[in-house]
Order: C-alpha cells, then sequence, then structure tokens
C-alpha cells in the first residue's frame, strides 16, 4: 500500500528539520516584534559580570583557579556566569512560554491538526530557546573578553559549551512545561534552579564544601557546564570536559524523549 | 464503486476505563457530505480527532485517505482540513499571519502562500482586519478565520466539529453558503452538529450519535420516514403536568412520548389527532402541529431531547 | 468569618487567600529555602573567601554574611512584591477567568481592588521578610533586636515597588514588557544598591542614581537595623522617602486601573 501523495503546494516536508522549522519560524515572527526582549537579554548577563565579578572581586581578591593557581576573582566567576546565564535564559524561555501555549493559548492544538507532530513541537520550542540562548552567550563572551581580560583561544570553545547548556535546560524546562497543573508550579522549577545556580561551584571552587556535597554538586547538571567554561575561559583545558559535554548531551537526549512522550500524550489524547 | 475516504469498522476510543466511542461502523463517500448528530458527550469530537490522526484509536479499524492515521499522521492531516470545535487560532500573531504561519506548517512555499492567504481573508470577509490581533475580533469572526485557515492546504477532506456554534443566524447561513460551495468544487465534508437544522441543510447523509454508540444511520428524509410518522402535534401542559397526561391520549396516535412540559403525538395527518385530542376534553394550554423533524428521531431513538 | 464584617476594601483578599489556600506548601517552601539558600551560599560560602581588616572595614566591621544578610532581606522584598505585582495582576485581569472583573461584579469598586491588591503583596513580603529575618537570625548575622521593624521595613520596601508596578501592570496587553521590568529594573537594582558590596565602591555618577531609587534607602534601614546602629533622623528620611514613591504609585494605579477596568 502506498501512502497518500499531498496535492500540488502541499510537502509532508519528511526532512527531519523541515516541519520543526515552519515552528521556529512561527516563534521568530513572533519574537521579531518585541526586540526589547533581545536586547534586555544581552544586558542583562553583563550586569550579574559588572555586580560579581568587578564588584565582589574588589573584595575577594583571587580565587584559585581549576589547576590551582590563583586568578582575579573576575576571570574566575566570569566562565560560571557563562554558564548559569545559559541555563537561567533557557529555562525562563522554555517554561512559562511553553505552559502558556500548551493550556492558555491552546496553541499547539491549533498546530497538531497541521502534518507536525508532537515531537517536532517539542523540537521547534526547544531550537527556537537555544538560538537565544546562543546569542546571548555569544554577547557574554565578548563582555567577558573586555571586562574580565580573557585572551585564551580556548574560550572560543566556550561558546558551543555554553550552548549545550542551553540546550539541556530548554528541554528540561520543556519537559517540565508538559507536566506543570498551574502557575504555582513555576515555584517548583524554582526550587530546583536556585540551588542549581547557588552551588554549581559557581562563586567559589568546591573545595569549600563538605565531601558529601562535593559529591552531590559534582553529580548535578549546572556544575558540568560550568566546569567546562571555566576550564576553557581560563585556558586550561583537561579530558574532564569530554565527560561534563557527554553528561549535557545525555541529558538533553533524555529530556527531549520525555517531553515527546508526554506532549504526545497532552496533544494527542 | 468508489473506495471510501473515511472506513471505520468496530471503532472504539478509551479515555482510562471510559469508553467514549463503542465500536462504530460507517464509511463517508467521496463529495459527499456526512453529519454526525448527538448530545453532549455523544463522542462527536473523539470520533472527529480520531479521524483527523491526532488522537490514536483504542480499538477496531480506521482508514483515512485509504491508510491508518495512527501509522501515516503527518501525511493524512497534509490533506486534511480541520475546524475544532473550541477556535485555537494563534493569538500571538495577527489575522493574516495566522493563516500564513498555519500554511507554513503545511510546507507551502512562502509565494504561494501569500496570493492563498489573500485569497483566504476574502473568503472569511476579513480582509480589512488583516492586520489586526486575533483577539480583537468578534466570536464570529474568529470562527469565520478558523474555517478559512483550515482552507490553507486545500484540502480533500473537511472535518468541521460544530463548525456554527456561537454564530448568529445570519452568519450561519452565510457559512453554510460556503460549504455548499466547497461540496460543489468536490471537497468531501465531514460535519458534527447538536442542530438538527444544520444537520438537514448540510448532510447527505448521517449518523445519529448517542453514548458513543451509532444509534441510526441514513439520509435525514430517510431517518424521519423510518423512526418517526409525517407531522407530530405538540400538546404543551403547565408544569410538569404532562407525564400525568399521558394516559389519556391512549389510542389516539400510533406513538406518543411524554416530556416534562409536552406530550408528543406522531401521526399521519395532525390535524385529524388534533381535533380527536379535542373531543376527549383534554384541555392543554398549547396546541402545535408541526413535520417531524431529525430531533423526533432522536427522542424516538433514545428517550431523550438532542438540545435541553 | 462572617464577611460582612470584612470592610470592603479589604475584601479582595478573600480571593487571594483562596488562591494562596491552594498553593501555601510549594509558596512556603520558596520562601523559607530562598534565605537558607542565599545566605549558605553567598553569606557564608563566598563570606569564607572575603577577609582582611581593610576590606571587612569597608564592609562595617563585621563579616561579610552580616553585611549581606540585611541586604538579601530587602532584594528579596523587591523580588516577592515584583512578581506578585506584575503576573499576578496580568492574571487577574485576563487569564484565571478575570478575577478582578467578578470582584467588579460584585459591589467592590476600582479602589478597593487596589488597595486589595496591595495588602495582598504586604502580607505576602511580610511573610518573606519574617522568613529571612529567622534565618538570618539562625546563621548568626543579627546583631541587635531592633531587627524586628524589618518586619514593617520589608512590607514598606515591597509596597514601594509594588505600587508604581502594578500601575503599569494593569495597562500592558501581553505579559513579555514585564521580562524588562526584571530584566532592566529588578537585576540591576538587586546587583547595585549596595548590596553584594559597598556603594562607595561605585563610580560617582551611578551612586547618585542608586540613592535615588527606593532599594537602597531599604537597604540602609535594614542594615542599620540589623546592626543596631540605626540613627532617629536617616532612618525617617529613609521612611518618608520610600512612603512618599508608595503614595504616588498607589496615585497612578487608582488612575490606571480605573481607565482599565471601568472605562
Ligand atoms: N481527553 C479526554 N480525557 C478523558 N475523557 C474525555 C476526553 N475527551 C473526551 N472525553 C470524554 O469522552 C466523552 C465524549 O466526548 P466528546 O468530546 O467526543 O463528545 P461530543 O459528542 O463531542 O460532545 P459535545 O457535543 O459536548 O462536543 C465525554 O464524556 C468526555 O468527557
Ligand atoms: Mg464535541
Amino acid at each position: 500500500m502506498s501512502s497518500p501523495a499531498p496535492r500540488v503546494g502541499v510537502t509532508v516536508a519528511s526532512p527531519r528539520f523541515a516541519r520543526p522549522a515552519a515552528l521556529v519560524g512561527r516563534n521568530l515572527m513572533v519574537q521579531k516584534a518585541v526586540p526589547y526582549v533581545w536586547a534586555t537579554g544581552l544586558v542583562e548577563p553583563v550586569f550579574y559580570l559588572l555586580s560579581i565579578g568587578v564588584g565582589i572581586g574588589h573584595l575577594v581578591g583571587k580565587m584559585p583557579g581549576p589547576n590551582g593557581a590563583e586568578v582575579p576573582y573576575a576571570a574566575f566567576v566570569a566562565p560560571a556566569l557563562l554558564a548559569s546565564s545559559a541555563m537561567n535564559g533557557a529555562v525562563y524561555e522554555c517554561t512559562t512560554n511553553i505552559f502558556d501555549k500548551l493550556h492558555w493559548a491552546k496553541i499547539y492544538r491549533g498546530v497538531v491538526a497541521t502534518p507536525l507532530t508532537p515531537r517536532d513541537i517539542a523540537v521547534a520550542e526547544v531550537a527556537s530557546a537555544v538560538v537565544r540562548s546562543a546569542l546571548y552567550s555569544a554577547a557574554f563572551l565578548v563582555a567577558m573578553a573586555v571586562l574580565s581580560g580573557t585572551r585564551s583561544p580556548w574560550a572560543l570553545l566556550a561558546l558551543p559549551c555554553a550552548v549545550l547548556v542551553g540546550l539541556a535546560f530548554a528541554a528540561c524546562g520543556f519537559m517540565s512545561a508538559c507536566y506543570m497543573r498551574s502557575w504555582t508550579d513555576f515555584d517548583k522549577v524554582m526550587l530546583v534552579q536556585m540551588p542549581l545556580f547557588l552551588f554549581s561551584a559557581t562563586f567559589y571552587p568546591l573545595s569549600v564544601f563538605p565531601r558529601w556535597l562535593q559529591l552531590l554538586v559534582e553529580a548535578a547538571p549546572l556544575y558540568q557546564g560550568v566546569a567546562a567554561c571555566r576550564e576553557l575561559c581560563l585556558g586550561q583545558p583537561s579530558w574532564d570536559i569530554i565527560g561534563h559535554l557527554a553528561y549535557l548531551a545525555a541529558l538533553a537526549g533524555a529530556a527531549m524523549a520525555i517531553s515527546t512522550r508526554r506532549a504526545t500524550k497532552l496533544l494527542t489524547p | 464503486m468508489t473506495e471510501p475516504l473515511v472506513m471505520a469498522r468496530a471503532l472504539v476510543k478509551r479515555f482510562g476505563n471510559f469508553v467514549a466511542v463503542d465500536h462504530i461502523d460507517f464509511d463517508v463517500l467521496p463529495g459527499e457530505a456526512f453529519g454526525f448528530l448527538g448530545p453532549n458527550g455523544a463522542g462527536k469530537s473523539s470520533t472527529m480527532r480520531m479521524i483527523g490522526a491526532t488522537s490514536p484509536r483504542s480499538g477496531g479499524e480506521l482508514r483515512v485517505l485509504g491508510v491508518e492515521p495512527d501509522d501515516y499522521g503527518p501525511q493524512v492531516r497534509a490533506r486534511l482540513g480541520v475546524v475544532p470545535q473550541e477556535d485555537n487560532l494563534d493569538t500571538e500573531l495577527s489575522v493574516s499571519d495566522n493563516l500564513y504561519v498555519y500554511g507554513r506548517y503545511f510546507g507551502i512555499p512562502r509565494r504561494q502562500l501569500r496570493q492563498r492567504v489573500a485569497e483566504l481573508l476574502d473568503f472569511a470577509q476579513l480582509a480589512e482586519r488583516a492586520g489586526d490581533r486575533v483577539n480583537d475580533l468578534s466570536g464570529g469572526m474568529k470562527r469565520r478565520l478558523t474555517i478559512a485557515r483550515s482552507l490553507v492546504n486545500q484540502p480533500e477532506l473537511l472535518l468541521l466539529d460544530e463548525p456554527t456554534t456561537g454564530l448568529d443566524p445570519q452568519a450561519r447561513h452565510l457559512l453554510w453558503d460556503r460549504l455548499h460551495r466547497l461540496k460543489r468544487s468536490g471537497v468531501t465534508l465531514l460535519v458534527t452538529t447538536h442542530y438538527m437544522e444544520e444537520a438537514e441543510q448540510l448532510c447527505d447523509r448521517l449518523v445519529v450519535m448517542d453514548r458513543g454508540r451509532i444509534a441510526a444511520m441514513g439520509s435525514p428524509r430517510q431517518l424521519i420516514e423510518r423512526y418517526v410518522s409525517r407531522e407530530v402535534v405538540e400538546l404543551r401542559f403547565d408544569d410538569e403536568e404532562a407525564p400525568a397526561m399521558a394516559s389519556l391520549v391512549n389510542g389516539l396516535a400510533p406513538h406518543t412520548e411524554a416530556l416534562a412540559d409536552r406530550l408528543l403525538l406522531y401521526t399521519e395527518d395532525g390535524d385529524l389527532t388534533a381535533q380527536a385530542v379535542a373531543r376527549r376534553g383534554l384541555k392543554p394550554t398549547n396546541v402545535l402541529v408541526r413535520r417531524a423533524s431529525l430531533e423526533d428521531v432522536f427522542l424516538r431513538l433514545t428517550g431523550r431531547q438532542l438540545v435541553d | 468569618m462572617a464577611g460582612t464584617q470584612v470592610p470592603m476594601r479589604l475584601r479582595p483578599l478573600h480571593y487571594f487567600w483562596a488562591t494562596f489556600r491552594r498553593q501555601w506548601r510549594s509558596d512556603i517552601s520558596t520562601t523559607f529555602l530562598t534565605p537558607v539558600l542565599y545566605l549558605a551560599s553567598i553569606g557564608a560560602g563566598l563570606g569564607s573567601f572575603i577577609k582582611g581588616g581593610q576590606v571587612l572595614a569597608s564592609l562595617g566591621g563585621e563579616d561579610y554574611l552580616s553585611f549581606v544578610a540585611p541586604a538579601l532581606l530587602v532584594t528579596t522584598a523587591m523580588q516577592v512584591a515584583v512578581s506578585r505585582s506584575t503576573y499576578d495582576v496580568y492574571g487577574c485581569k485576563n487569564w484565571w477567568s478575570g478575577a478582578y472583573r467578578s470582584m467588579l461584579a460584585a459591589p467592590l469598586s476600582v479602589g478597593d481592588i487596589v488597595t486589595g491588591h496591595l495588602a495582598w503583596v504586604a502580607a505576602r513580603v511580610g511573610l518573606a521578610s519574617a522568613f529571612y529575618l529567622a534565618v538570618s537570625a539562625a546563621f548568626g548575622a543579627v546583631h541587635s533586636p531592633a531587627a524586628a521593624a524589618d518586619l514593617v521595613v520589608g512590607p514598606v520596601v515591597g509596597l514601594a515597588f509594588a505600587a508604581p508596578i502594578i500601575a503599569y501592570a494593569i495597562t500592558v496587553r501581553h505579559e513579555q514588557p514585564f521580562v524588562m521590568i526584571f530584566r532592566l529594573v529588578m537585576v540591576p537594582l538587586f546587583l547595585f544598591s549596595g548590596t553584594f558590596f559597598p556603594l562607595s565602591q561605585l563610580p560617582t555618577g551611578l551612586r547618585y542614581i542608586a540613592y535615588v531609587l527606593p532599594l537602597w534607602h531599604g537597604v540602609e534601614l535594614s542594615r542599620g537595623l540589623y546592626q543596631g546602629s540605626l540613627g532617629a533622623w536617616p532612618a525617617l528620611g529613609h521612611l518618608a522617602y520610600l512612603v512618599v514613591v508608595i503614595a504616588v504609585g498607589s496615585m497612578a494605579a487608582s488612575r490606571t486601573y480605573r481607565k482599565e477596568l471601568a472605562p
């Protein structure tokens, strides 16, 4: 039996990314109308860099880097802020937005009646968030080079690293949005996000913590991004980075798989 | 013989333990307008969603456009137009962008799409509102936009789930006219409704659904002929009195139905029966003789009213 | 509780209380864990790297924990107030079945709705401040019983943000602009109002901007109270400033609410 042939002009667009691309296009169209959201997203991490890197840096002085040698605090904390702002941006982008589209605006109900599948929707939304996150991260890297004197060529590789952090957390954000029942469930997302931000060796080395907490942090997702970005930005890469990236990729894959299943259940009951 | 566009055999839809669609069989032939008539919760929308490849079936057999919708979802949906029961327009986009973006989901090339959007705006009489936000439209305008949107891919089969709910009578007639035009151009229509007038206006054939089952199938005329007589005498009484009166009209008509406030007498000649009622000395507050409708078919088949 | 005895102005609280009762568990845990996590990570953790007589002298003599704890109480008051006066206002107007509209349909005036919403924000901020106070006392950051006055300072700071923000929030057609409030108002204030490092480190121009904005006044008040070193005149000055902001903000809010809800 043959699959039905579509009419002229209508393509079922079987290539894996062609269908989600239409929804990414829709998101870009909506976001073009609010350029200030983009603009402020570029500025926000710079505020953090100035306050924490420069302001607190003045109080702290120097911090031991990954290889033990002391580095200026701004150079120490900036890569961690790069990774954590990739996380915060992606989660912000994915959770509220997606929940709104799923349950209030019901936009996806219309979308699943077209050739797009729930999986295409998950891919498209995560891709849209990653595009933005990548842009913010690139701007942050430039600000970092100017403000904290990052000079190592390895720092360029921190960009794909931050993008991977954005991807993993965008996927997690989409997944959480699919499981939320009401707006108050965002508090629960906050309850995960806040400790990750505060304790992933973001502001000081892991050595401060007792051993059990160190193990816990090393198993947490944001730590992978912080550690990888820090080694790269300080020009002290180690083989550990491979492990960190593999962890983030696996997290992204798992979250996408769960998201697809859950979205399919929600949208095509 | 032409192959049916939709073919269902013992089709079942379950939500948990609840059976929403319970072993139904039907065929929809190319070019016809096929209706599902039934009260709230009958399973009409559930059936439509299965046909529209947005809800996997729980049992039985279903073929849409010759294939299994569960296996060929995107391919099937590419050739369908869907008007859902509740509008789900994209509230973040303008009226014309709603059509444009929807067309992009079908992979329609940009240039071709721009022309199509202009045509559809005319079709929906929304050309002047093209740049407005969807939320600023009236309910009827949103409905028209949803219907225009469903046509963006020039579908072969159009699924309309209660297309005229929320429309005023004028807008409803306008829409029926548009649907007749589409049908003449060869589009197959599948319509759900709980308005018998709509079913009679639009459908060549229909099924009466109740509690997930098909109670009867045929053309509107056939159904009326088969299940009820030609005319109906409605006797209206004061509150709650009607059931008590039922025994008093025994023998006046081949079949009677007692509702809370009315007695319905099904008969071949309404005037004669009305006179007989008067001779028995009954004093209803109102007597009405009318032609039998699908509403009566439904009442006869299920013992319940279609629209309360 | 007999509904008839509650004054009109506070009746919208019935609605907010009903929503709070549904979600209090996650609300309370966020409100409680925020101070614990921040004080542990920034106050104690980062604080252990901030030493040296000169540096500590610039922080007022005590350790870093004692420096940030009172300021974090105030920034949290701001954060709670801002989030309760952006999405909540938008939600009451547009989502969750238009709570404002049903309040108007009941015999409540637009003014009652404004007062009611602000009273609710103040109550939530008060709760958050109480938690912060308790947690920072447990961390050993409180050095004077005067700190108890933060139970008032917190809500006052919260209202100084909530009043002008609800005046704006009611007018928006889409929730996108809120991100501007977060990124351009809340985040810079959080970071640069003398919270994490003394204001004296800022260039002069920026310092004057910080003086004009309400958060710094709250930080000064709270820090003075925690240390027990707050003078009467500065206290009055800071409070007066915050009260003026609240008054102007509420007036603006009554106006915009009336325009939006009862045009
Ligand atoms: N996603 C779902 N989960 C659980 N039950 C559902 C779901 N969708 C529909 N149902 C149930 O299935 C039954 C049939 O619903 P359906 O929407 O198909 O009825 P309908 O004939 O379209 O009614 P209406 O005229 O009110 O639109 C109802 O009892 C409904 O509660
Ligand atoms: Mg229905």
